[in-house]
């Protein structure tokens, strides 16, 4: 009898762990319990500091209200660094947006030797973007770098004749270039500092990131080109659409969710990145280059300045909220249809 | 084979050039990495090619015998290993559950936990350094164990719940009605499944430890102590000395297992990334 009353207790007991309503908290609530204090607490923490004068060495600091805010905005590097972050993120993204929905296209395709394009393609995303950017300041060399070498070196054999300098000058001295590029043409015996000048560095900048995103937004692409059903382009084929009329009317349609999600994302790695600028520029030439990024570590840890460090790189949070919300409406339009 | 090539050739037009631009810095970084430092520092050479005297493995045996780079591999290692039991013992029951138990508001809280991963370590560090001083854990591996699966977490999760969606359910609950709790089913018909989707999720998950910069060079000063995406460009780096040679070895050394087995897995990361979204 008690032998039948305690299985029945244990069964109740296992029942209760079965319960549904139970057993999903339980799995669930560790993960968001840890989330919330590694992610929320710190936000909240930034939020804190970046209205008082804390310094580093210390957790608080005295109540200044929302002056390092307007400290920071007042601070002409702050102002170069929002602009530049902005200028960063929006030729970075057409750059990116543009080379993976044509290497989507292309990759998905049967052709012979695919993979080892794939992986070709595929290697600057798996190498640690701190490293890979080191082989691009060596690159960017301006004694023993590729692009000096081949400017300022007469690249056919024997030539004696063949600048690619030459041409290059050439294209500088058209008036019809806009003024605010400032390059100076090219002096052989002094060829360009490609990270010592700040329009040429910004270019640098934008490329090594560009270059580091296009696999991933590949990636992103061709997930999206894959669950592209097959019947829909069969049935475009029926109704006689084909070239233009048909990438217009039927596949640039049906793409542009994954395009909204792989721009989505590439705005919040871009305008949020440090790494590619810390290691490459640093923010020079005289603070010319500097990120919202950069900028918040030179002040809050280099200078000590926490609090303004921290307002300076909440100035970021607006853009990340907005994302978020398209993300969630994007997530939601799935969810209906 | 002239329809072939007309099939084939727009793909290897557009493939090809990019393919060129986005491998050359591996190609120069490779000559470079092998190159003997009178073949490197003399401009007459044609520097895309190996000249005098190389190719040698001089740097490389430079790097490993005069600088700390081993015990900074050691250190990316070992937090890696870590963050990945941490990030695997967090993620794997609230993937599932997401992707099973929940219903209708499972898709709410996995998009919100997916959404802090978007909330990117520039925008923590200042504060994590002072939380990460406070706890005394500066200068020492663990800070960084303890920081890391605040993104690794949300990251997994959302991959694992994609991986769990493509289970169907009538498996586990054949073994449910044999009478196994869900537990039990859980570990002996869901987890052997899905073990290539968890597979993805550890290297995944490794891959974004190696890849961290932020964190790593704000917690950590000591050389002895740095990971390999923080060592080599601060402690190889000093002022206006560059070995370009060491460096370069010491770039290609990470990156090229990570692209072999990223190149095994992305289909299944494709899956598990874009399952959670697009079914």
């Amino acid at each position: 009898m008690s032998v039948a009353a305690e299985a029945g207790r244990v069964r109740r007991r296992r029942d209760f762990l079965e319960e549904r309503r139970f057993l999903a908290p339980v799995l669930i609530g560790p993960a968001i319990i840890f989330i919330t204090a590694l992610v929320g607490g710190p936000l909240l923490l930034a939020v804190y500091l970046s209205l008082t004068d804390a310094t580093a060495g210390s957790l608080t600091g005295e109540w200044v209200g929302v002056s390092n805010y307007v400290d920071a905005w007042d601070s002409p590097i702050f102002r170069r660094a929002l602009r530049n972050t902005l200028i960063f993120t929006a030729i970075s993204q057409v750059v990116v947006l543009v080379s993976a929905g044509l290497l989507a296209h292309a990759l998905i395709r049967k052709f012979r030797g695919k993979w080892i394009f794939r992986f070709l393609i595929l290697l600057p995303w798996a190498t640690p973007i701190a490293l890979g950017t080191i082989g691009f300041l060596w690159i960017f060399d301006s004694l023993f770098g590729v692009f000096n070498w081949i400017l300022v070196h007469d690249v056919l054999p024997g030539g004696q004749a063949f600048y690619p300098y030459k041409a290059v000058n050439w294209l500088l001295a058209r008036p019809a270039l806009p003024g605010w590029l400032e390059i100076a043409p090219i002096d052989p015996f002094n060829p360009p500092q490609w990270l010592g000048q700040p329009t040429l560095a910004m270019a640098a900048i934008i490329a090594v990131h560009s270059w580091r995103i296009i696999p991933f937004a590949t990636v992103i692409f061709l997930a999206g080109l894959s669950s592209i059903p097959a019947e829909v382009e069969d049935a475009a084929k029926v109704d006689g659409a084909t070239g233009l009329r048909k990438f217009w009317y039927v596949t640039l349609p049906l793409q542009l969710p994954i395009a909204t999600v792989a721009l989505l994302f590439g705005i919040v790695f871009t305008a949020t990145d440090m790494t590619v600028v810390f290691i490459l520029t640093h923010g020079g030439p005289f603070n010319s280059t500097h990120m919202l990024t950069t900028w918040a570590f030179d002040t809050g840890i280099t200078s000590s300045a926490l609090g303004q460090g921290a307002a300076i790189s909440l100035y970021l949070l607006p853009v990340l909220a907005l994302v978020a919300i398209l993300m969630l409406r994007f997530a939601r339009r799935t969810e209906v249809s | 084979m002239l329809a072939k090539l007309r099939e084939q050739g727009p793909a290897y037009l557009v493939v090809g050039p990019f393919a060129i631009v986005l491998a050359f810095p591996f190609y120069w970084m490779l000559m470079t990495a092998l190159k003997t430092e009178g073949d490197l520092y003399n401009p007459a050479n044609v520097p895309f090619k190996w000249n005098q005297d190389s190719p040698t493995f001089d740097n490389v045996e430079f790097l490993f015998r005069e600088t700390e780079y081993l015990q900074w591999l050691e250190n990316t290692a070992i937090v890696g290993a870590l963050v990945v039991a941490i990030t695997l013992a967090l993620s794997l029951p609230a993937g599932y559950a997401l992707a099973r138990l929940s219903g209708s508001w499972g898709q709410s809280v996995g998009v919100a936990i997916f959404l802090t991963y978007l909330v990117p370590p520039t925008l923590l560090f200042l504060p994590m350094s002072r939380v990460i001083t406070e706890l005394g854990l500066q200068d020492r591996l663990a800070s960084l164990v303890l920081v890391y699966p605040s993104f690794t977490v949300p990251f997994s999760t959302w991959l694992l719940m994609g991986f769990f969606k493509t289970i169907p359910a009538e498996l586990e609950d054949a073994a449910l009605v044999d009478g196994a709790s869900r537990l039990r089913a859980l570990a002996s018909v869901v987890f052997p499944i899905s073990l290539p989707g968890i597979l993805t999720v550890v290297i995944f998950t490794f891959s974004l430890v190696v890849n961290e910069f932020v964190y790593a060079i704000t917690f950590i000063s000591s050389s002895t102590e740095r990971t390999v995406s923080a060592g080599v460009p601060t402690e190889l780096i000093r002022g206006d000395v560059f070995y370009w040679g060491p460096l370069m070895a010491a770039t290609l050394i990470p990156a090229i297992p990570l692209a072999l087995l990223y190149n095994v897995f992305l289909d299944r990361f494709i899956a598990g990334f874009t399952g959670g979204a697009f079914r």
